[in-house]
């Protein structure tokens, strides 16, 4: 670690923080200026000028939107996001009882295809051109174009209705042992792996393919090294940077995969949450969430930018 | 799309294309024939409920069973292609002639208009696709009117980033220079020097969006927040027949099939266009 590094990776932060900012305005922007009022929507047809004002008053839209963009960007960050238009209940709470049902599925998918993806992308790219590397590489790319509920559909065929093996639905308020996990969680994470595996996969073999392309690794074959010693002790350490990188950006496709398999699978998360809201029309459970949707991608995607920064050996030995 | 025959190669190599982009291009072709004359050739119609059977097996009554009201899914499937292939084409349309547009606007114009615009849309890819399109439809609804210009939103930053990052290497280019020094307006250079050169990529890059718009639309209508009953595209027919997955009946395979063959068909296309451009993710 020296300066330059440490600079650099304060100003990634710093950015990421800016953007995250500016998300917020943008999504404050769409849900809560740009639709219009949302007291005349409530009350539609039986507006009169006196209810309207008092309805206004009561929701607190007779303040300029840049002061309640003020006062909701306060409420997001001290944790007090405000009520549900639906249920009355705070949001907080809601999403406070959905929050670790969603982390448990996403972090029981990364430990799982976070090594499988490697696996399978430094192998390929180990071999490439074999036939493990074109059937590898022509499976990822089905998996990448077609819809997540596609692959989500095919898995309930394949494992719940042809094989039996697993119930089609899945509820994690009934966990009592073992046995009953793998049965609530085997189908949502086989379906989210599969398409995390396969992004990954697709990057995870570009950096090591592109390593390999490099002129020191055409002097380590005609030194004579075998093709696993020179993939594995050759490129690999040079790949990591962008291999990390790869992981971070693939699991940040989890989240769009999330929100598919929450609804299919009929997962108590905190994307059918927002699914509902927004079916609803629940704006202040539709804003929070998003907020902390975009907050784990920005996350995700800085994660990302800081590991190819701390893994460039030119900026470390400077 | 259609662009493929106008690409650059040598002459003599104009046409040879590796069997599975003639594959991919026979089905694209199929699907947009299905889309212009299916629904005028079918001879059922898609919202009669007739006395047939809910969920009926394929059977040459009807080709691809019944759905979960007993109408006939071949009907269905034939009339969701044109809300799938039709509300796809004109958002990514839109979105990758605003990107264009915006990306010429950058490239030829002072470097502070440039820095503003790439900042601006930058941040909003830092929106993931799924979300915001979530946002849009809770804030706007979705009907069809707004399902368009909400996808096309989507994906206006994605188009915009590559035509400006191919548009700034052409403005660097010595008869862009000569041109500017000729005292041709801003329009001119945008028009008539830079977009020429940087059309072909972006048609491919167009057939690529076309792909990510199919499938963000699919998955909206899936959740039931994208094209409403009584219309339907192929991701609301998977919806609807869900309860159909037990028995695993044609009702919920054709569609879902349908949308699989469209989106593979149009990768293998753009994979092999002769002289195809560099392809990212998204």
């Amino acid at each position: 670690m020296n300066l330059l590094i440490l600079r650099l990776l304060a100003g990634r932060v710093a950015m990421a923080l800016v953007s995250l900012l500016v998300v917020s305005a943008v999504v404050f922007a769409i849900t809560a200026v740009l639709p219009g009022d949302a007291a005349e929507a409530q009350l539609g047809q039986d507006a009169t000028p006196e209810s309207l004002a008092a309805l206004r008053h009561q929701m607190g839209l007779d303040v300029s939107a840049p002061v309640r963009y003020w006062h909701w960007l306060l409420g997001l960050l001290t944790g007090q996001p405000g009520m549900s238009v639906v249920s009355g209940t705070p949001v907080s709470d809601m999403i406070a009882s959905r929050l670790p049902n969603s982390l448990l599925l996403a972090g029981i998918t990364a430990a799982i295809s976070v090594p499988v993806a490697l696996a399978l992308g430094i192998a390929s790219a180990m071999w490439r051109g074999s036939w493990f590397d074109r059937m590898a590489s022509s499976g990822a790319v089905a998996v990448v174009s077609v819809p997540e509920f596609l692959v989500a559909t095919l898995a309930v065929l394949i494992f719940a209705v042809q094989l039996r093996w697993l119930p089609a639905l899945s509820s994690a308020s009934s966990i009592d042992s073992v046995g009953q996990m793998l049965r609530v969680f085997t189908m949502p994470v086989l379906t989210l792996c599969c398409v995390t595996v396969a992004q990954m996969m697709r990057m995870t073999r570009a950096a090591v393919v592109d390593q390999l392309k490099a002129p020191y690794i055409e002097m380590v074959q005609l030194k004579g090294a075998s093709p696993t010693r020179m993939v594995l002790a050759h490129a690999l350490p040079n790949a990591i940077g962008p291999i990390a990188n790869a992981v971070a950006l693939s699991l940040s496709y989890l989240l769009g995969g999330v929100i598919i398999v929450e609804t299919i699978f009929n997962y108590p998360g905190i994307a059918s949450l927002m699914v509902d809201g927004v079916s609803q029309r629940d704006m202040p459970l539709v804003q929070t969430c998003a907020m902390l949707f975009c907050a784990v991608y920005l996350l995700l995607v800085t994660l990302a930018d800081l590991c190819s920064i701390v893994a460039n050996p030119r900026l470390r030995h400077r | 799309m259609q662009g493929s025959a106008s690409f650059t190669t040598s002459p003599r190599r104009r046409l040879a294309m590796p069997w599975p982009g003639l594959v991919g291009l026979a089905i694209l072709l199929l699907w947009l024939l299905v889309v212009a004359f299916g629904p005028a050739l079918l001879s059922q119609d898609g919202a009669d409920m007739g006395n047939a059977d809910v969920f009926a097996p394929m059977g040459a009554q009807h080709w691809l069973g019944t759905d979960y009201l007993g109408r006939d899914m071949l009907a269905r499937v034939i009339q969701g292609a044109r809300y799938t292939v039709g509300i796809a084409l004109l958002a990514t349309l839109l979105a990758s002639s605003i990107g264009t547009l915006l990306a010429l606007l950058a490239a030829a114009s002072a470097p502070w208009v440039d820095a503003l615009l790439s900042r601006s849309i930058d941040t909003m890819t830092s929106i993931p696709s799924k979300m915001l399109a979530l946002i849009m439809v809770a804030a706007f609804g979705s009907t069809l009117p707004m399902l368009i210009p909400t996808a096309a939103l989507i994906y206006v930053p994605g188009a915009f980033r590559i035509a400006r990052s191919l548009a700034v290497n052409i403005n660097a280019m010595d008869y862009v220079t000569v041109a500017r020094t000729r005292g041709e307006g801003r329009l001119y250079i945008m028009l008539h020097e830079i977009l020429p050169n940087i059309i072909n990529p972006m048609l491919a890059d167009l057939g690529l969006r076309f792909v990510y718009v199919v499938l963000l639309l699919a998955s909206l209508s899936f959740l039931g927040l994208g094209v409403q009953p009584p219309d339907a595209d192929w991701g609301s027919l998977v919806r609807e027949n869900i309860g159909a997955l037990a028995n695993g009946s044609a009702a919920i395979v054709a569609p879902a099939l349908a949308i699989a063959s469209l989106t593979i068909a149009v990768n293998l296309l753009i994979d092999n266009l002769p002289g195809r451009a560099a392809r990212g993710d998204h």
